[in-house]
C-alpha cells in the first residue's frame, strides 16, 4: 500500500476545491452513501467519496487525472443520498475545470471532446444541434461508422433535424462567450 | 377564482424543439385542453445543457441568465425539460445570492433582474391543476395499461435546492387516476446515462438495458418518462430483446383526453408503440 505523506501544503488543494465549488468537504464522514447510489461507479477508477478523501489528503494530480471526474454526469443522485448535503456534482464540476485549466492529462478525452462539441454548437447557433454535435464528435474520435445505422434510423424517423434551431440574436450569444470564456 | 395561471411563458429547451417535438406538441395539446396558454420566450437560447457547467461554470451561468432576463415580467415561466429546469433554477439561486453578479448581467442585458421570477416545473403545474380539480372526471381512458413510471435523475437535485417540493409518485398518481396501472419496480430513479450515450455508449447501454429489463420483469407494457433525454436514451440504447414502448408523460396525458392524441407523435418513436395502443384501445385498430 502506498504511503501518503501529509505536509503543510496538503490542505491547499482542498481549500481550492471548496472555494470553487462552495461545498464543505469536512462534512464528509465517508459513509459511502454517494458511492452506493452512483450508477457509474463500476466504470470509475476511484469511488466518489474516495475522491473527497484524496482531495483532503492533497492528492491533486491523482484526482485531476482520474476518470471519475469525467464519468460523473452530474445526475445528483449522490446528493440525494448524502446525509450531510455535500454538493458532489459541484465538486466534480470544479475538478473538471481545474483539470482543463491546469492542462492535466485528461483520463476521458472523448468525453471532453463531446462537451466541447456541445459548447461549440451553442456558440454557433445559440442552441444545440444534435446532428452536428454527433458528426463533430465522431470526427474528433476518428470514428464515423459506429452508430451509423442508428443515425440513419433517427434521420428516417425525423428525430435528427438536418438544420439547427437557431437564436436570432447571434451577437448576444457571442457576447456571452466573450465575457465568460469559450471552450477549452 | 382559480389559483393557476392560464397564461404562462414557456421555455421548451433544445430537446423539445428538435429531437422530442412530439413531447412539445403533446404537452401543448394537453395544456390547451384546459385553456392554459403558453408563449415561448422570444429568442430563448440553450440552458447550457450538461456540458457547459462541466467545462465552464461562468458560461453556464451566462447562458441560463440570458433566458431569465428574456422572460417577460409577472408571468410564471413553465420549463418543460427537467434538465433545463435545473440549470435555470441554479442560475436564479446564483444570481439571487450575488448583487455583484446581478449587476453584471443587468448591465449586459440592459434590463433589471427579476429576482422573484417564478420558475415552474411541469410537475408543479400538474399538481396545481390537480388541486383545482381539473384532472377529475377524465375517466379511465388508460384503463388496463400497465405502466412503469420512470423518473431517471429528473427529481434529484443539488443540496441548495433540497428544500423545494419534491414530486416522487406524481406519475403513478396521475396515471392511476386516468385508469392506468402503475407497476412497482426497482429502477424508477436510476439515471439513464445522459450524454455518455454518445461519448461512452457501452456504459449507457448497460444502464439502459438494466432499466428496460427491470421494466419487462415487472410486467409493465410500457415505460413513461417526463424527460426527453431519458426517452431518447431508452429508445436508442435498448437491445431488441428488452424493448418496451416508451411514452413521454405528456403523450399519455394527452391520450387520456378524448380525441386528443395525434398519430404523428408516435410515428417519431424508435420503438413502435402503436400495436400496444391498439390493444388498449388508445387508437383505432387497423383493419
Amino acid at each position: 500500500m502506498d504511503t501518503i505523506e501529509i505536509n503543510k501544503g496538503s490542505g491547499d488543494f482542498a481549500k481550492q476545491v471548496e472555494e470553487m465549488s462552495h461545498a464543505n468537504l469536512s462534512r464528509c464522514w465517508h459513509c459511502l452513501a454517494c458511492s452506493g447510489g452512483c450508477p457509474f461507479v463500476k466504470d470509475m477508477d476511484y469511488l466518489p467519496n474516495a475522491v473527497i478523501r484524496m482531495i483532503q489528503f492533497g492528492l491533486k494530480e491523482k484526482v485531476l487525472k482520474s476518470s471519475t471526474i469525467w464519468l460523473c454526469v452530474g445526475c445528483n443522485t449522490c446528493s440525494m443520498e448524502c446525509p450531510n448535503s455535500i454538493d458532489m456534482a459541484a465538486i466534480m464540476d470544479s475538478l473538471r475545470q481545474m483539470a482543463i485549466s491546469e492542462h492535466c492529462k485528461i483520463a476521458e478525452p472523448g468525453i471532453l471532446s463531446f462537451h466541447n462539441a456541445v459548447v461549440d454548437s451553442i456558440f454557433r447557433h445559440g442552441r444545440t444541434h444534435k446532428l452536428e454535435i454527433m458528426m463533430r464528435y465522431k470526427l474528433s474520435q476518428n470514428d464515423l461508422f459506429s452508430d451509423m445505422d442508428l443515425g440513419l434510423k433517427m434521420l428516417a424517423k425525423r428525430k435528427l433535424d438536418l438544420l439547427p434551431s437557431k437564436v436570432k440574436n447571434k451577437k448576444g450569444i457571442k457576447a456571452l462567450f466573450k465575457m465568460s470564456g469559450g471552450i477549452s | 377564482m382559480t389559483l393557476i395561471h392560464k397564461e404562462l411563458s414557456y421555455f421548451p429547451g433544445c430537446s423539445l424543439a428538435t429531437t422530442a417535438k412530439e413531447n412539445n406538441a403533446s404537452l401543448k395539446s394537453f395544456l390547451e385542453h384546459f385553456d392554459i396558454r403558453v408563449s415561448e420566450i422570444d429568442d430563448w437560447n440553450c440552458c447550457g445543457s450538461s456540458s457547459t457547467h462541466s467545462v465552464n461554470k461562468k458560461l453556464a451561468l451566462s447562458l441560463a441568465a440570458r433566458n431569465l432576463f428574456l422572460a417577460p415580467e409577472n408571468k410564471p415561466l413553465l420549463i418543460a425539460c427537467p434538465g433545463c429546469y435545473l440549470r435555470l433554477s441554479l442560475a436564479k439561486i446564483e444570481l439571487n445570492d450575488s448583487k455583484e453578479k446581478q449587476k453584471t448581467y443587468e448591465d449586459l442585458f440592459d434590463k433589471p433582474y427579476q429576482r422573484d421570477i417564478q420558475l415552474l416545473h411541469f410537475f408543479e403545474l400538474l399538481v396545481q391543476m390537480s388541486n383545482e380539480g381539473l384532472l377529475k372526471g377524465l375517466g379511465g381512458k388508460l384503463k388496463g395499461l400497465k405502466i412503469a413510471p420512470y423518473y431517471g435523475c429528473m427529481l434529484a437535485r443539488p443540496p441548495k435546492m433540497n428544500k423545494q417540493k419534491n414530486h416522487y409518485g406524481l406519475i403513478e398518481k396521475t396515471m392511476a387516476s386516468l385508469g392506468g396501472e402503475p407497476v412497482q419496480w426497482p429502477f424508477l430513479s436510476t439515471c439513464c446515462g445522459t450524454f455518455l450515450s454518445v461519448s461512452r455508449p457501452e456504459i449507457a447501454t448497460a444502464l439502459v438495458n438494466r432499466i428496460m429489463q427491470g421494466a419487462v420483469a415487472s410486467g409493465a407494457e410500457c415505460i413513461v418518462t417526463a424527460c426527453a433525454m431519458c426517452h431518447l436514451n431508452l429508445e436508442i440504447r435498448c437491445r431488441p430483446e428488452n424493448q418496451l414502448p416508451v411514452f413521454h408523460f405528456s403523450e399519455l396525458l394527452s391520450l387520456a383526453l378524448e380525441g386528443n392524441g395525434s398519430k404523428g407523435w408516435f410515428k417519431r418513436h424508435l420503438i413502435n408503440p402503436e400495436s400496444l395502443m391498439e390493444k388498449r384501445g388508445l387508437i383505432p385498430r387497423r383493419a
